[in-house]
């Protein structure tokens, strides 16, 4: 039983480690975070000043503007820019042989893949962070307050784990930092198909099924109801909760390509 | 005069080398030129699926969302194009092959000459894809062969002014990361524009930003025959645009090729 529980401990602390030097080296590299905060800054900008008309369609929700509209959908954005950069930073490692150092250490194998998401997660936390202060600045106003403000941090965190999770197991697979690259463009393609930038209730035909059935959306528009309405357990529980069952799920997955890597060998 | 001429034909053929070269290199490696197909046709999809709704407000210009979206997605594939020709020039310059080029005797403005030209041609197959694809959705062609016309002129003149605002930035910082910044540069000229809606829609910092970005005329230019007739009124400001900005950014590009390679 003790020895479980100090097996636990030295692999908690093997992880903060292995988090630690994954945001040194994101830090090392500040200027590739970025186009990251400066992309949905200026969507938004863009967006808040040419889709002014679109808030009084029928279906559109009620928000004050389409600052206070857009800003959960900017954030998912934000981070979706570093989201991969778990899964191109552990290609990396497995490019130049740091993985190989890693293996013949005494390192249990599941922090490998978690401190590289947990520099991650810090990273898109960080992010929400400045980016809803900047919406405040800006005149948007998150109706649920504090609360609701923290919510839509961990949320971010917990969709970069979900995004990271499976580009690690990418990364495993094809052991290629061009190839988890490559995923960007999808990521980006799935949030504009979900209602990041715009209500489903606006879309039509197959485009809004596809819309309806993203994990982005279910992802997105609680946190929006905590926006624009105001404080909901049941909207913060499932703005936490989609994220979060994506991230178990994609993190096993990581987790069994390299178990499966690691019987290859 | 004799000499003049053999110099002109010695350098038409050396540009056309070069970019038959590039040419060569997507038959060769399709894989290259997926992005460039794709991208925009991805984006023609995810903005008329996701702003579909923009035609129920008034002033929109159009009851048909693809004849808004398509002419925009086909001059970001033009743009990814470009941008695409200046990447196969990053590569080049890193591995060496560049170098080699420089050994050769002549003019160094064919290099220019054939690496645009390439840019041109890549940029006809994405804004094919876009307009193949738009048709088959319901795109409708109210302007005719003209306004098909405008378009694959507005395209890919787009793209000799995206590969050489490219070439530029890559003289002078000479790494394939430079590309980078040419996509923050490319997705912010485009995005400040008519891109997504008319100006009458927009307000503020936008409004006044969109009136003159020329991005704006070329959209105008490659959009015109999808919403009405092809007018010369709206013609001539796209084609004063795209010539303005390909003399600027030519000699700029030319400067900087000059000073990698007196």
């Amino acid at each position: 039983m003790s020895e479980n529980r100090s097996g636990l401990r030295l692999a908690g602390t093997q992880t903060l480690e292995l988090t630690q030097r994954s945001l040194q080296n994101e830090f090392r590299q500040w200027v590739v975070i970025l186009p990251g905060l400066i992309f949905p800054l200026m969507m938004a900008a863009v967006y808040s000043s040419q889709f002014g008309r679109t808030l009084g369609l029928p279906g559109f929700p009620k928000v004050d503007s389409f600052l206070d509209f857009i800003l959960p959908g900017s954030i998912v954005q934000a981070v979706s820019f570093g989201a991969t950069t778990a899964g191109t930073a552990l290609a990396l490692d497995i490019e130049d042989g740091f993985f190989d150092r890693l293996m013949v250490s005494p390192v249990s194998r599941v922090p490998i893949l978690l401190g590289r998401l947990g520099g991650a997660a810090v990273i898109a936390a960080g992010k929400a962070i400045i980016l809803i202060l900047i919406f405040l600045a800006c005149g948007a106003r998150i109706k649920s307050g504090l609360g609701g403000a923290i919510i839509v941090t961990l949320t971010a965190s917990l969709l970069v784990l979900a995004i990271g999770g499976l580009a690690q197991s990418m990364a495993i697979k094809t052991r290629s930092q061009e190839a988890v690259g490559a995923t960007f463009p999808l990521i980006f393609v799935t949030i504009f198909m979900s209602s990041a930038f715009f209500p489903t209730a606006l879309m039509d035909g197959w485009f809004r099924a596809l819309a309806e059935n993203n994990p982005i959306t279910w992802t997105v528009d609680p946190v929006r109801r905590l926006v624009i309405e105001g404080w909901s357990t049941t909207d913060a529980l499932q703005a936490l909760g989609v994220p979060l069952l994506l991230s178990v799920a994609t993190i096993s997955l990581a987790i069994r390509s390299l178990q499966r890597m690691l019987r290859s060998i | 005069m004799n000499l003049v001429n053999l110099e002109i034909r010695h350098s038409s053929q050396v540009a056309s080398a070069i970019c038959m070269r590039g040419m060569r290199r997507i038959k060769s490696r399709p894989v290259l030129i997926i992005p460039t197909i794709v991208m925009p046709v991805v984006l023609v999809i995810s903005f008329t699926g996701a702003f579909s709704s923009l035609t129920r407000i008034e002033g929109y210009g159009t009851s048909n969302i693809y004849n808004w979206m398509a002419p925009y997605g086909a001059l970001q594939g033009a743009v990814f194009a470009g941008l695409g020709s200046v990447g196969s020039s990053a590569d080049d310059l890193e591995q060496g092959f560049f170098d080699r080029l420089l050994l050769t005797p002549g003019s160094r403005f064919p290099l220019l000459v054939g690496t645009v030209g390439y840019s041109a041609c890549r940029a006809l197959i994405p804004t094919t894809a876009v307009f193949l694809f738009s048709l088959a959705f319901g795109m409708t062609v109210p302007g005719g062969l003209l306004a098909v016309i405008s378009l694959y002129i507005a395209t890919s003149l787009l793209a000799v002014v995206f590969c050489l605002i490219g070439l530029i930035i890559l003289y002078k910082m000479k790494t394939q990361r430079s590309l980078m910044l040419m996509q923050v540069i490319a997705f912010g000229a485009l995005f400040i524009s008519v891109g997504q809606v008319p100006q009458s829609f927009m307000d503020g910092w936008l409004k006044v930003a969109a009136r003159y970005n020329p991005i704006t005329n070329v959209l105008e230019l490659s959009r015109q025959g999808f919403l009405g007739d092809v007018a010369w009124s709206t013609t001539w400001p796209g084609l004063l645009a795209l010539a303005s900005m390909i003399l600027v950014s030519g000699a700029l590009a030319w400067r900087g090729l000059k000073r990698l390679a007196p």
